[in-house]
C-alpha cells in the first residue's frame, strides 16, 4: 500500500487519519502545500478548511475549534509561527489540544525559504509568554510527516496541550514512499469542551486565573502533566550507536545526512553512530545519556546557531566532549562535509 | 427562581408600552456568581457601567428565545473578560481582539449553535480590526455585541480607536488630536461596505427609549442565529462613568450629547439571511481522498524486478523551468517505488525556481535512504547548458551525464564521467511536443543504464498521462530516446579525450 507523497501532503493525510477535520492557516513557503492539501482533502471528508486573514487569526480559529472539541490544526513557517505565539500561549494556558506544523525556513526576519532549524528555541523552549511547554515531534522522513502528525494529535489530546510538528523545508518538500492504512484514529471523549449544548453548558474554557493562588495551582497542575510527559513520551532512534566512538546527534533532515555519514564512516572501519531525537520536547535525555555512555565524543549537527545543542549539553552534563557543527542560511551539510568533521579527527586521534 | 437571585433593576424604570419589563434576574445568569472570588452576589462592573445593561439585555434575549442550551459566549480581554462569571451558557474566554476568529472556529465546529462575540472598542476596533473585518466579510454565523465606550476601561482609561476628538485619556493628555491620533473609527459604517453581513445596527444606552431599541437589536441579532445564522453586528454606545469621571446620569447624557453626534444611530444593514453561494465537493471515502488504494502499487500493477544492478542509484535532473526536470525526477521515483525500491525525490524550491532553473535529486536504493541530498550523483541529466556547467563537476567519476544537446559546448572541460549527448528537445520537437524532451532523456537513461525497466516507465506514464495524444507522444518520445542510445550514441569520453567537442 505504498504511495509516493510529498512531506507537506503527508502531514494532511496523517492528520485526516488522526481524525482531524478542521484546518485554519495562512500560506507561506515552504509550508503552503500543507494548507493546499487541507483545502483539497478536508472538504471531501466532511471537514473544514479556511484560509485565515493572518496567522494570528488562524491560531485563534484553532483555539475556538479546539474549545469546541474537534481535532484541529494549523501549519506555517517561522514568520507565521512568530505571529502564532500569543495564541499558542493561550492554547497551553487554557489546556486546549491542537497540532501546529512548523516547516522551518531560514531566519531571522524574512530570512529565506530554504531549510533551517532556527525555530528550535521558539517551539521547544516556549516562545510565547508564560510558563508552558509545547510537545514537539521532529519527523525525518515523509512517512514520519504522516505518522508523527498522527502521534502529535494523540499526545495533544492526552495532555490537553498544543503539539508541534517541527520539520524543515527539505523534509516538507521531499517526496518519498509512504504507507498509510485506511484506518481512522478515534479521538478521546472531551467532556470539557464547549459545544453550545445542554450537556456542555456549564463548561468554561479560559486561561485567566485572577487570584495568585489559583494561578499557581493551575500552573502546578500543568507542571504535573509535563512531568508525566517527560516520563512517558520521549522518543528517539539509534543507528549503529551501540559501539560508537563518535556519536552523532541530529534531528530532521540533518539526521538523514548523519545516517549517511555513519554509513560512510563504518565502511572505513570507523565506529560512528547516530542518536536521533524524535521528540524534541520532552527531550530524550536518558536515552541520550545511555547512548553516549561509551562514546569518546558527541558531535551535534544542526541547521542553527546551536539550539538543540544546549539540550544535548544539559543532558550529558559534561560526561563526554560535545562538539558542534552547524550550517545555516539554508545550507545543508553534505554527507562528506559532516564525515570530514569527525573522521579526520578521530583518525588523527587513533 | 430563588428569592435571593431576584434583584431590582434600576436601569429600566419607565414603562414601555410594547415591552414586558422584567424586574427579576434572568435565569440565563447564574443565581450566585461562584466563579468570582468574592462578592458573589454582584457583578464586577462599576455602577452605571454600560456592560451591566448590555449583559442584562443579552441574557434576557437568550432567555426569551430559549437559546440557553445552544449558546456559546466568547469573551475577549476588556472589562467584560469575566462575562463567564455571570452567563450560565457555554463560555470561552479568548485573547485580546481575537474573539471573531475564535468564534469562527467555534461556529464552524458547532453548526446550528449560537455564538456570541462580546467585544469592547479597543478589542474590536484596534487590536482586533483584522479579525472583525474578515469575520464580517466571510459572513460568519455569529452575533457580535460591540460595546463602544470610547475608552479603554480595563487598563485604566487609555485612548480607544473610538475616543472622540478632543477627549482626554491617559494616553491623550491634551485630548485626542487628529493630527496625531486620527479620527474616531466608525465600525458600523466600515462593515456596511461589505457584502456578507446581514444585520448591522448602532444603538445607544443613553435613555430608556434607546435602551429598548438596544434590546430589540440584540434580540434580532440572536434571532438571526437561531434561524440559521448570518453575520449580525450590534454596536452599543455605552457609558463608562468611572473612566469618564462622571456619575451614572451624567455619563448617559454624555453618550447622547457627545457620542451620538459622532456615531449616528442607524440600521446600516438589515437583510434576510440567505445561504451564501457554495459549490463544495461531493463527499468521498477516506481511502479515495488519501489515495490509499488508488495510487497503491497493487499486486496486479506491481512490477518487481528480480534484481537491480545497483545498491543505490542517485540521479540529479536539472534544467530550466518548464522543461519537466522535476517531473522526470518524480517519474524515476515512481518507477523505483513500483520496482520495490526505497525512493526519495528532493526538489530545488523557491527563488531558485523563480530564477528559471529547476533541479531535483532522486535516490533509488535497496536500503533505507540516508541523506536525500546528493553531493555526487551517479547520473546527471542536464537539460540545458547552465545545468551541465553547474553540476557536471559533481558527478561521480564512474557516473554518467546525459546532456540535452547534439554536442558539448566548445569550451567545456569534460569530467571523468561518461558523457552522452542527445538532442532530446529536437527529437521531441519532431514528435510534436518539445515538452516531451524529458521522456526522450528518460528513454535514453533506461537504455544506457538498464537501471529500471522500460515496461515500468510505460506503466507509470500510462497512469499519469490521461490525454491520449499526449500519452502517445510520451510513449514515442520514450522509445525515441532508447533508439537514439541504441544506434547513435556519441560519447564525449571515447571520441574526444581532450574533452572538447569537434
Ligand atoms: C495583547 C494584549 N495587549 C494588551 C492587553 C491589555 N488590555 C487589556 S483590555 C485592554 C483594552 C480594553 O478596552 P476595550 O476593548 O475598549 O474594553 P473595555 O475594557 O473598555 O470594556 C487592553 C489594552 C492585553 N490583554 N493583551
Ligand atoms: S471601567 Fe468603565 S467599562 Fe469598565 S466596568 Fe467600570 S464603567 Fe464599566
Amino acid at each position: 500500500m505504498r504511495q509516493l507523497c510529498k512531506g507537506n501532503v503527508a502531514v494532511i493525510k496523517g492528520a485526516i487519519l488522526a481524525g482531524c477535520r478542521a484546518y485554519y492557516g495562512y500560506p507561506i513557503t515552504p509550508a503552503s502545500e500543507i494548507a493546499e492539501s487541507a483545502a483539497l482533502m478536508l472538504p471531501q471528508v466532511g471537514g473544514t478548511f479556511l484560509q485565515a486573514e493572518s496567522e494570528v487569526a488562524a491560531i485563534n480559529m484553532v483555539y475556538g475549534a479546539s474549545a469546541a472539541g474537534v481535532r484541529v490544526m494549523s501549519g506555517s513557517s517561522g514568520p507565521g509561527l512568530s505571529l502564532m505565539q500569543e495564541g499558542i500561549s493561550y492554547l497551553a494556558g487554557a489546556e486546549l489540544p491542537c497540532v501546529i506544523v512548523d516547516v522551518m525556513r531560514g531566519g531571522p526576519g524574512l530570512g529565506n525559504i530554504a531549510p533551517e532549524q532556527g525555530d528550535y528555541f521558539a517551539m521547544v523552549k516556549g516562545g510565547g509568554h508564560g510558563n508552558y511547554r509545547n510537545i514537539v515531534v521532529a519527523p525525518a522522513s515523509v512517512q514520519e510527516m504522516a505518522e508523527l502528525t498522527m502521534l502529535a494529535f494523540e499526545l495533544a489530546d492526552k495532555y490537553r496541550n498544543p503539539a508541534v510538528v517541527l520539520c524543515d523545508g527539505f523534509v516538507a518538500q521531499m517526496v518519498e514512499a509512504v504507507e498509510l492504512e485506511d484506518r481512522e484514529a478515534v479521538a478521546p471523549d472531551k467532556p470539557w469542551a464547549v459545544k453550545g449544548t445542554a450537556a456542555t453548558r456549564k463548561n468554561l474554557i479560559t486561561s485567566i486565573y485572577l487570584e495568585s493562588d489559583e494561578l499557581e495551582a493551575h500552573q502546578r497542575h500543568m507542571e504535573a502533566k509535563y512531568a508525566r510527559a517527560q516520563r512517558e513520551e520521549p522518543r528517539h532512534e539509534l543507528y549503529q550507536a551501540r559501539d560508537a566512538d563518535v556519536l552523532l546527534v541530529g534531528y530532521g533532515i540533518v539526521s538523514r545526512v548523519l545516517r549517511s555519514a555513519v554509513e560512510k564512516a563504518r565502511q572505513e572501519g570507523l565506529r560512528a553512530g547516530l542518536f536521533r531525537p524524535i521528540t524534541l520536547w520532552p527531550f530524550p535525555e536518558k536515552a541520550l545519556v545511555a547512548a553516549a555512555a561509551r562514546a569518546k565524543k558527541v558531535l551535534v549537527v544542526e541547521l542553527s546557531n546551536g539550539q538543540m545543542l544546549e539540550d544535548v549539553r544539559l543532558a550529558l552534563d559534561g560526561r563526554v566532549t560535545v562538539e558542534f557543527y552547524s550550517r545555516v542560511g539554508g545550507n545543508v551539510p553534505t554527507t562528506e562535509e559532516v564525515h570530514a568533521r569527525f573522521a579526520t579527527r578521530a583518525q588523527a586521534a587513533a | 427562581m430563588s428569592e435571593e437571585s431576584r434583584v431590582a433593576v434600576a436601569e429600566i424604570g419607565a414603562a414601555q408600552d410594547d415591552f414586558e419589563l422584567l424586574h427579576a434576574k434572568s435565569p440565563v445568569f447564574y443565581p450566585v456568581y461562584e466563579r468570582k472570588s468574592d462578592l458573589k452576589q454582584q457583578t464586577h462592573y462599576c455602577p452605571g457601567c454600560g456592560h451591566g445593561i448590555v449583559h442584562k439585555l443579552v441574557a434576557e434575549a437568550i432567555e426569551e428565545l430559549s437559546l440557553q442550551d445552544r449558546t456559546v459566549l466568547v469573551s475577549p480581554v476588556g472589562c467584560a473578560v469575566f462575562a463567564y462569571y455571570y452567563f450560565d451558557v457555554g463560555n470561552v474566554q479568548v485573547a485580546h481582539g481575537r474573539a471573531p476568529a475564535a468564534s469562527t472556529g467555534i461556529a464552524r465546529a458547532c453548526p446550528g449553535r449560537v455564538v456570541i462575540s462580546y467585544q469592547g472598542d479597543g478589542d474590536l476596533a484596534a487590536i482586533g480590526t483584522a479579525e472583525i473585518v474578515h469575520a464580517a466579510n466571510r459572513g460568519e454565523k455569529i452575533c457580535v455585541i460591540f460595546v463602544n465606550n470610547a475608552i479603554y476601561g480595563m487598563t485604566g482609561g487609555q485612548m480607544a480607536p473610538t475616543t472622540l476628538v478632543g477627549q482626554t485619556s491617559t494616553t491623550t493628555p491634551w485630548g485626542r488630536r487628529p493630527a496625531n491620533e486620527g479620527y474616531p473609527i466608525r465600525m458600523c459604517e466600515l462593515l456596511a461596505t461589505l457584502e456578507a453581513p446581514v444585520y448591522i445596527e448602532r444603538v445607544a444606552l443613553c435613555d430608556n427609549r434607546n435602551i429598548m431599541k438596544a434590546r430589540r437589536a440584540i434580540r434580532k441579532a440572536l434571532e438571526i442565529q437561531r434561524d440559521g445564522g448570518g453575520f449580525a453586528f450590534v454596536e452599543i454606545l455605552s457609558p463608562c462613568p468611572t473612566i469618564w469621571g462622571l456619575d451614572a446620569v451624567a455619563a448617559r447624557n454624555w453618550v447622547a450629547e457627545k457620542m451620538v453626534p459622532v456615531f449616528p444611530l442607524n440600521v446600516f444593514r438589515d437583510r434576510k439571511p440567505e445561504p451564501l453561494p457554495d459549490g463544495g465537493p461531493e463527499p468521498r471515502s477516506l481511502a479515495e481522498v488519501l489515495e490509499i488504494e488508488a495510487r497503491a502499487a497493487g499486486d496486479s500493477s506491481k512490477i518487481r524486478r528480480a534484481s537491480h544492478s545497483f545498491e543505490t542509484l542517485t540521479v540529479k535532473v536539472a534544467g530550466s523551468g518548464g522543461q519537466g526536470a522535476l517531473l522526470l525526477g518524480q517519474l524515476l521515483a515512481e518507477m523505483g517505488l513500483r520496482e520495490g525500491l526505497e525512493v526519495s525525490w528532493l526538489p530545488s524550491y523557491g527563488p531558485e525556481m523563480r530564477s528559471g532553473s529547476a533541479h531535483c535529486h532522486v535516490c533509488l536504493s535497496k536500503e533505507r535512504i540516508g541523506s536525500p541530498l546528493i553531493s555526487h550523483p551517479d547520473v546527471l541529466i542536464a537539460m540545458n547548458e547552465i545545468s551541465l556547467r553547474k553540476f557536471a563537476p559533481q558527478v561521480a567519476p564512474h557516473g554518467l551525464i546525459l546532456y540535452n544537446r547534439e554536442k558539448l559546448p566548445e569550451d567545456f572541460a569534460a569530467p571523468e564521467a561518461r558523457l552522452v549527448c542527445i538532442p532530446a528537445s529536437e527529437i521531441a520537437d519532431k514528435l510534436g511536443s518539445t515538452k516531451a524532451a524529458n521522456m526522450v532523456l528518460l528513454g535514453a537513461l533506461l537504455e544506457e543504464t538498464g537501471s529500471l525497466g522500460a515496461d515500468t516507465a510505460l506503466r507509470v506514464i500510462e497512469e499519469k498521462v490521461k490525454k491520449i495524444e499526449l500519452l502517445n507522444t510520451n510513449r514515442e518520445a520514450l522509445e525515441a530516446g532508447r533508439q537514439f542510445v541504441d544506434k547513435e550514441v556519441w560519447t564525449g569520453a571515447e571520441t574526444q579525450p581532450d574533452g572538447f567537442a569537434g
